[in-house]
């Protein structure tokens, strides 16, 4: 195989020295991390790798030397870095030497055949490839590679391919940490060699990171051991809250808000940009929600809303009531049964007179009432969405109650009806055996049963009808507030600290590499770019995705069908831990 | 072909196909090292028969809604809409050419190269590279060959757990499909030697 040279970039000008890095053999790859400098002692050198291999379990050698000439008659210097190679032994034994403002390269890589010193060496063909140190050192490959535990040492690098060289680069963090501004024993060039990057603000947040998390911490296991206090348990208070998508709302962010401040340094690189998406989704989300609260109290927007409310909320009352005066005429030139269809349209438009009475009733507290929960949105946009989404399940209460009456009417129509169409048929349904069984019926059982059925089927078109104009309704209804919840779980799963990490340093988060092969001359080695290829858009919202609330339809739409023609009851936004109905 | 000799620069040669539909392509090789190989396919380029002729429809379907509504903003929506199209056309649809690049023993990397300077590329590790083969493929009604590259599966050894297929948007014929599949088949057969060989 042809022997790959991972050179940084860093060091194409540095000064001749020895090449210090890992040989990893499966792929016979020599990765260089850095330069050391003349003079040095050899013992130092040694002792300086065995405290970076300790440090980092990754296994640095010397491997070989780097010859920077100034012109072309330096011999001596050729001479001397040859005979390093016997003080510091590697198989194989690389010699890169370029010439100063030259873009020609030349490499060796000697190997003894055997074991005497005096054995004949053999050369293997050189491929050079640069790398950006920094960029590897910082950027994470995905999907992952296994990486070697670190318990076990350096034996095997289970990584394979590249992500050996990223693991690496990454892992020999110790090594970079001395510059040349240190009065070190040995003089090393690396990326980091011109003076340790550092960032006041960054090093003034991890200070302060710990004492504010703890306080935070305090804080949310307060407010979560009030929220579960005794208060709230009994029966019709827990359903409510239950119920209410501002709870569920709240909660969520409760639980996001406890991970982020829990043990700063804890978990892997996934657990820290999760939370660091988490952090900056809240952030923007109280930004947003004081945004609404400021464009609310501008105008006096509130009270807008609190006159607009009462004349919408009886707008919408008034045109219920016509609707069922149609239908309680000849709807669309259906003839209804004249009895059933006044019953109906009575009772639901006494509904709706129970419901204006109690609409006129609140109308003073609204404006109270709108402007308390308006203070919330400073608490997110999340919450104020969710708040919305629950005005509007009060608001159409009445909506919902017609669909449930619609439905069970119909539902206790449909199941009749077949229950009585078997015993046309001589057939039972057999509840042991869940399946339809032939039975013989008496005659005045069959009698009975026909009547029945005759009278359910003659009265089908209208409860039909009746169904239909408000399972219609509802849909709209819950239409509109699954769009406000899609908002809401758009502005709580979207990883923005990942994708602006993505938009800002491309190179952290890598999809691959990609090769880029510089000017080639004949009869010198063959030189290649690695540059890192980031990962798109689309696999970074994928990886990165923060879990939402878990309010996603659960009925595919086969089985919605399904259960809208059997008259059963279609809830489409079920919170997460509710019981079915 | 001969190889570099001794003082001269890297071989590059370029011949003129054309691809599934009759365009001409231009297949251009590089020739770096024996281990390593370059193959440029350029596509051709966008027509100013085709540009004239659709710009022309939209705006004319602009200026007719325009005479029914009588609303000026129709004539700006459809300038903007043209040169958003058009934008949108040259920066994610039209591939100005397609490279392929053999390093044997690192891997094989494939870029498309779009109208707008756009470049995606994927590299492809020569540890998962099971083979490189020319395969058949129906698409809609003709029969076309297609140069592929197998993928090892890590679980079975000899399953292959994806196709990747190369020169997607050229789609060039097969003469040109022969001369790159051979030149693979070198570099893949002289890495499997090598890499038997400790």
């Amino acid at each position: 195989m042809v022997l790959k040279a991972f050179f940084p970039t860093c060091c194409t000008s540095a000064d001749s020295g020895l090449l210090v890095g890992r040989w990893v053999p499966e792929q016979s790859s020599a990765v260089v991390l850095a330069v050391v400098h003349f003079p040095f002692i050899p013992v130092q050198v040694k002792e300086l790798l065995a405290q970076v291999q300790q440090a980092s379990q990754v296994s640095v050698a010397v491997l070989g030397t780097w010859c920077h000439r100034r012109q072309e008659t330096e011999e001596s210097l050729g001479h001397f870095l040859e005979g390093l190679g016997a003080l510091f032994s590697h198989e194989p034994w690389l010699q890169l030497c370029r010439e100063r403002g030259s873009k020609s390269w030349s490499c060796k890589a000697t190997r003894r055949q055997g074991p005497a010193p005096l054995a004949p060496v053999c050369e293997d063909q050189v491929m050079l490839v640069f790398y950006d140190q920094r960029k590897v050192l910082l950027s994470r490959l995905h999907p992952p590679a296994a990486l070697p535990e670190r318990q076990a040492g350096d034996a095997t690098a289970s990584a394979g391919g590249l992500a050996a060289v990223f693991d690496t680069v990454a892992r020999s963090e110790v090594l970079f940490q001395s510059d040349r501004f240190d009065e070190g024993p040995v003089r090393l060039t690396h990326w980091q060699s011109e003076g340790v990057e550092a960032s006041i603000l960054v090093e003034l947040a991890k200070r302060a990171a710990g004492p504010i998390c703890l306080l935070l911490a305090c804080l949310l296991s307060l407010i979560s051991a009030a929220s579960a206090c005794r208060v709230f348990r009994p029966w019709p208070l827990s359903f409510i809250w239950s119920k209410l998508s501002t709870c569920e709302q709240l909660r969520h962010r409760l639980d996001q808000l406890t991970l982020v401040v829990s043990a700063p340094r804890a978990g892997g690189p996934t657990q820290l940009m999760r939370k660091a998406n988490t952090l900056v989704s809240v952030l923007l989300d109280m930004a947003l929600g004081l945004l609404l609260l400021s464009w609310l109290h501008r105008k006096d927007r509130f009270a807008q809303l609190a006159e607009a409310l009462v004349p919408m909320a009886d707008r919408v009352a008034e045109e219920l009531q016509h609707l069922l005066q149609w239908l309680m005429g000849a709807p669309a030139g259906l003839k209804m049964n004249r009895a059933l269809d006044q019953v109906l349209g009575r009772f639901f438009l006494y509904h709706i007179h129970l419901w204006i009475s109690y609409i006129h009733l609140m109308s003073p507290f609204i404006e109270h009432i709108l402007w308390h929960l308006g203070l919330s949105a400073c608490l997110g946009l999340t919450v104020a969405l969710s708040i919305l989404s629950d005005i509007i399940s009060l608001l159409t209460f009445h909506i919902y109650c017609f669909y449930v009456y619609g439905a069970r009417l119909y539902c206790l129509k449909i199941h009749g009806l077949s229950s009585l169409w078997r015993l046309f048929r001589g057939k039972k349904w057999n509840v042991l055996r869940q399946r339809v069984d032939s039975c013989s019926y008496d005659l005045d059982q069959l009698f009975i049963g026909t009547l029945l059925f005759t009278i359910l089927i003659f009265l089908l078109p209208t409860t039909a009808l009746y169904y239909l104009v408000f399972t219609l309704l509802r849909l709209l209804v819950v239409t509109v507030q699954g769009l406000v919840h899609l908002l809401v779980d758009l502005i709580n799963s979207l990883p923005l600290y990942s994708l602006g990490l993505r938009l800002c340093r491309p190179y952290r988060l890598a999809a691959g590499v990609k090769f880029q092969v510089l000017e080639h001359e004949a009869g010198r080695p063959l030189r290649l770019l690695m540059q890192i290829n980031p990962l798109p858009f689309s696999h970074v919202v994928h990886i990165y995705r923060l879990p939402s609330c878990g309010c996603h339809p659960k009925h595919s739409w086969g089985s919605l069908c399904r259960k809208l023609f059997f008259g059963e009851l279609i809830y489409p936004w079920r919170q997460r831990g509710d019981k079915q109905d | 072909m001969a190889g570099p000799g001794a003082g001269e620069l890297a071989m590059e040669d370029e011949r003129s196909f054309s691809d599934i539909c009759g365009g001409r392509l231009a297949l251009h090789r590089r020739y770096y090292s024996p281990y390593c190989l370059e193959f440029c396919l350029s596509c051709p380029r966008i027509s100013l028969r085709s540009l004239t002729a659709v710009t022309c429809t939209v705006w004319l379907a602009a200026y007719g809604l325009f005479t029914l509504c009588e609303n000026s903003m129709i004539l700006s929506a459809a300038i903007f809409i043209t040169l958003l199209g058009l934008l949108g056309y040259l920066h994610f649809v039209k591939i100005d050419h397609e490279t392929l690049l053999i390093i044997d023993s690192l891997g094989i990397q494939m870029t498309s190269s779009y109208a707008s300077g756009k470049e995606s590329t994927t590299f492809i590790e020569m540890g998962k590279v099971k083979d490189v083969i020319i395969n058949e493929a129906i698409y809609m009604q003709k029969v076309i060959y297609y140069l592929c590259i197998l993928l090892k599966d890590p679980v079975e050894p000899h399953g292959i757990s994806q196709v990747v297929p190369i020169f997607q948007s050229a789609k060039p014929r097969l003469d040109c499909l022969i001369e790159v599949y051979r030149s693979c088949q070198e570099i893949l057969a002289h890495q499997k030697a090598t890499s038997a060989s400790p």
